[in-house]
């Protein structure tokens, strides 16, 4: 057997690649949700996952107090403490993010459909003012204060436009998109505490060796991300099998005119669907934080488009092929970088992408796309 | 309220645009002639009195946001306007053809060869466009949201590629990129900016000319029916395949062509100068000034480069605005400030033009 | 005079589990105009797709002129010599009616982009006689006043034709009209029919996929009756309203509905 990194760390890389993999599979479902619904690449899904792991920070470092050091060491915890800790981190995640998708999707979808609403309204008043009063004054306090006057009217004036309800074209929703993402996280770089520097979340789980395998020591936070994973995914899969809202996700994914006449409020089946990928990427961004215990502005963009690979990969609007197409992008991506070394990781998974949309573009378990319509 | 004044200014516009094909072909010529003398005064402009102060740009010198801002921005918004606004596929790694033509240029000129300035654009240009056709052949199948993430993943693996090769720089980057060549008088050197704008604005002159061209010709006319229904150009013989990696192709050139220009100017290049914000930023510029309109572009270019060196204040929020931008646009104006005014329909706005609204 | 130009051979088209056309053989002889009809879902809409190159037979092939044109890519079709038009109007709405004509037009043509740069004189004399060419066929639809409109401006009549002035514009031998005659009114109908003769008269041969009978049965030299995917008649247009089964198709029969 040849002295490969690749064959001697062999089964740490799988361990590390299968917990990668897990968030990346949370993430993707996001992704494969949406676009089964709505046939759209949700691009701002990826801040989405951002947002929750500030939530994240938010609150172990503001709500629970828990500070980065204590006397030197790390904040540990046990038993109980840990447990309930983690659950309100993992809780206020989800929120953040849960409640993101929700906005986002009036925002900078809703609008576009034609029928949009006083949430979408409001914020998109409030951030035009706000961008206008940027580009001439130069104080986040009065340029706030300013912005928050001028929503109203300007609201208002939007709800009239928005009463016309013409549709937008494709790509639209698409550059929206963008935008919102753009937005987002550009926001957190330019007026988050820390800027565009990372930042650190405090490490209440000690890294512990769980037990042993084929000689590898798995360390307890892998299989906390990879129970967490499989455990959040089985409920979203009760979710949407077993639930009436569940069913209703399924039923304007295969067929939305016929959901609509039959009597679905497709609307809130949609807002439903985002509020699920939220949900999943705040789990998703609490198991980060817990293995990385540091965030930035900017790692949503990476992250995402790894998750959305997953998700082409498993085979996107498909749940386990969500699965499926993250876990193996987490092992390939380890062992990728263990054979042409690490600082080539995202290049492997942008191929990957570039391979699998150009030879099998349904992906793994299937869902065809590019079919003409005539 | 905003979308008074948009619609307003289009309609001045288009009232010009009338004016202006009503002119023979002398008053064009002489139009043309006025506007291009202007444009190359313009590192003057902010000398003359009233006009000055309003343009002029506090803190950087003019002509320096003329050369490295306004006419990249414009060059980028011209070509990215080609792929996105007339042929309708959605790119989200120009910046990758951007950096091919600047790395290029650089490998060319300092780091692996020493061949001068003006010989590594011809050649830069060329390989951009095979890196169109890379890119383009085998992801052009996929439709348009597919191929958007795609084209973003190209534009980072150019950038982790040149970040991850010592052959090509690393992060370090390579200096000592060669300058154009002096020519009629003008000396490209470090401080003055003017000469590689005067070089600039040529190159925008010469590619508007031969977009135009395109434009107005089957392939033009192939394009917009790609972009408009994609699958009933191909019934009616459209060979829509080939077309779209035409497109792509003299995309990729263009934003090689600039590339070369930005590295020509600043000497020297690296990996940081190609984020995928800049993406974003040209993207912007073309969707907000009017996409599938060049002159749209170039609005957009100059919006998009200048404004936030003119009012300084929301320079380094510069991306934030822009993303909100994209947003309200999509949601108000997802044609831009300039949309492409097709055939004759301007002629009915004099009797209705409060229903046109609505209907638009 | 009777020469075959298309040739449908035993073509059965599978999507999965359904069988849009079971063994259906249609020969189109040239100069003819020939309709095809058949209930709801009957698989005349598949039967043009496969036509025309948008689907690739499951089994069977279809010969045009003597060549297989089975897995051609549609542009190709199209340069052989088969057009179409679309149920739902399908024009490019951002492009004047004279650009959508010439788009047609283009497909015929040989310069591309170097010439177009370069302005050759090839590629002027294209241009020029595409755009001749395209006019003459928006005054031959009689819309030529609305020539520099845009297309999604134009009235639902005019867009009708003008779907026809493009197909007309590839310089087809075999023009397939899907539903023409969709939201016409009896006289707009009758001018269609019109206009159908018109065009044969030009020495185009044509498909007429139609449920209006007025203009169906008037305009066909022949007429084929699709149902649940198998021809079931095939024949001059009496002949055919007469046939008993074409009238179970369309009526329904105790035998079809348990």
């Amino acid at each position: 057997m040849p002295d490969w990194l690749i064959i001697r760390t062999f089964w740490d890389l799988t361990v590390t690649g299968l917990a990668l993999g897990s968030i990346y599979a949370l993430v993707a479902l996001g992704y494969t949700l949406v676009y089964g619904v709505l046939r759209l690449i949700n691009f701002a899904h990826s801040e989405i996952f951002m947002v929750g792991t500030f939530g994240a920070l938010l609150a172990s470092s503001q709500f629970l107090n828990i500070p980065l050091l204590e006397d030197g060491n790390y904040p540990y915890r046990t038993g109980m403490t840990l447990i309930f800790f983690l659950v309100v981190i993992l809780i206020a995640a989800m929120l953040f993010s849960g409640i993101s998708a929700v906005l986002l999707e009036r925002v900078a979808y809703r609008p576009l459909r034609g029928n949009g609403e006083s949430v979408g309204a409001i914020v998109l008043a409030f951030l035009t003012s706000f961008v206008v009063t940027l580009i001439f004054i130069d104080d986040t306090k009065i340029n706030l204060i300013i912005a928050l006057i001028m929503t109203a009217p300007i609201a208002y004036s939007y709800l009239r436009i928005f009463k016309r309800g013409r549709q937008a074209p494709r790509l639209a929703f698409l550059i929206s998109a963008i935008g919102a993402s753009t937005a987002i996280a550009e926001a957190v770089g330019v007026w988050g505490v820390h800027g565009r520097d990372q930042y650190q979340t405090a490490r209440l789980l000690e890294k512990k060796t769980l037990f042993n395998l084929f000689g590898t020591d798995v360390r307890i936070d892998y299989v906390i991300v990879i129970v967490g994973a499989l455990l959040m995914m089985t409920a979203l899969t009760l979710f949407v099998n077993k639930t009436r809202l569940g069913r209703g996700v399924r039923a304007v994914a295969q067929d939305a005119e016929t959901s609509r006449i039959l009597g679905v409020n497709v609307d809130m089946i949609i807002i439903v669907t985002f509020a699920l990928g939220g949900v999943m990427a705040g789990g998703a961004a609490m198991l980060f934080t817990l293995v990385y215990d540091q965030t930035r502005f900017n790692i949503g963009f990476i992250l995402g488009v790894k998750s959305f690979t997953a998700a082409v990969l498993g085979g996107i609007g498909n749940l386990k092929g969500a699965l499926l197409g993250g876990l193996l992008l987490g092992l390939v991506e380890n062992y990728g970088s263990a054979i042409f070394g690490g600082q080539w990781k995202d290049v492997i998974a942008f191929t990957v992408l570039l391979i699998v949309l150009m030879f099998r573009p349904t992906g793994l378990l299937g869902e065809s796309l590019g079919k003409a319509r005539v | 309220m905003a979308n008074a004044i948009v619609s307003s200014f289009r309609r001045g516009a288009d009232s010009f645009g009338d004016a202006f094909h009503r002119m023979n072909k002398w008053q064009k010529y002489s139009f043309y002639a006025i506007v291009i003398a202007a444009l190359y005064m313009a590192p003057f402009w902010p000398d003359v009195p009233v006009l000055g102060a309003i343009v002029d740009t506090p803190g950087t010198q003019f002509s320096t946001v003329l050369n490295d801002q306004v006419i990249i921005f414009v060059l980028v918004a011209l070509g990215l306007n080609v792929v996105v606004g007339l042929a309708g596929l959605l790119d989200l790694g120009y910046v990758g053809f951007y950096a091919v033509g600047a790395y290029v240029t650089a490998i060319l000129t300092s780091a692996h060869g020493n061949l001068p300035w003006l010989l590594s654009l011809p050649i830069a240009v060329v390989v951009s466009m095979i890196f169109g056709v890379l890119l383009g052949a085998p992801t052009l199948r996929l439709r348009g949201d597919y191929l958007a993430i795609v084209t973003l993943g190209f534009g980072e693996i150019i950038r982790l590629t040149a970040k991850n090769m010592d052959w090509l720089g690393a992060s370090r980057g390579i200096s000592n990129i060669k300058k154009p060549p002096s020519f009629l008088g003008l000396e490209f050197g470090v401080l003055d900016p003017k000469p590689y704008y005067y070089l600039g604005l040529t190159l925008v002159l010469i590619v508007v000319f031969v977009l135009h061209r395109l434009e107005y010709s089957r392939v033009g006319r192939a394009w917009v029916s790609i972009r408009e229904d994609e699958d009933a150009a191909e019934l009616m013989g459209v060979h829509t395949f080939k077309f779209k990696l035409w497109a792509f192709t003299i995309g990729a050139a263009v934003g090689g062509l600039a590339g070369v220009h930005y590295a020509g100017k600043v000497g020297f290049i690296n990996p940081d100068n190609f984020p995928l914000q800049l993406s974003i930023l040209f993207l912007a510029a073309v969707v907000l000034g009017g996409s599938g309109n060049m002159y749209g572009a170039i609005l957009g270019g100059v919006l998009v480069a200048y404004v936030p060196e003119r009012l300084r204040n929301f320079a380094d929020k510069r991306v934030f605005v822009f993303g909100v931008v994209l947003v309200l646009m999509m949601v108000f104006r997802p044609e831009g400030i300039l949309p492409k005014r097709v055939g004759d329909e301007h002629k009915k706005r004099s009797s209705s033009s409060a229903t046109e609204e609505v209907a638009s | 005079m009777s020469e075959v130009l298309l040739d449908f051979n035993n073509v059965t088209m599978q999507f999965g589990g359904v069988t849009a056309l079971s063994e259906v053989t249609l020969q189109i002889q040239r100069g003819e105009i020939l309709g095809l009809i058949g209930p709801n879902g009957a698989g005349k809409t598949t039967c043009f797709n496969v036509m025309t190159g948008v689907y690739s037979p499951t089994i069977g092939n279809v010969t045009f002129n003597g060549a297989s044109i089975t897995g051609l890519k549609r542009y190709q079709i199209t340069k052989a010599g088969i057009a179409r038009t679309f149920q739902n109007i399908r024009l490019f709405s951002e492009m004047t009616a004279l650009e959508n004509v010439m788009v047609g037009a283009d497909a015929r043509k040989k310069s591309s982009v170097g010439g177009a740069i370069l302005r050759t004189p090839r590629q002027r004399r294209e241009e020029n006689e595409a755009r001749e060419r395209s006019m003459e066929l928006l005054t031959f639809m009689g819309i030529s006043d609305r020539a520099n409109n845009a297309a999604r401006n134009l009235p639902y009549g005019y867009q009708r034709r003008l779907e026809i002035a493009r197909a007309l514009a590839t310089e087809p031998q075999l023009l397939c009209l899907d539903e023409p005659a969709a939201g016409f009114n009896p006289a707009e109908k009758q001018e269609l029919n019109e206009l159908i003769l018109k065009i044969r008269e030009q020495g185009y041969t044509v498909l007429l996929i139609e449920h209006d009978m007025n203009v169906v049965m008037k305009v066909s030299d022949r007429v084929a009756v699709l149902d649940f995917g198998k021809k079931i008649a095939d024949g001059k247009p009496d002949d055919v309203r007469n046939n008993p089964d074409v009238i179970a198709a369309y009526l329904g029969v105790d035998d079809h509905a348990s």
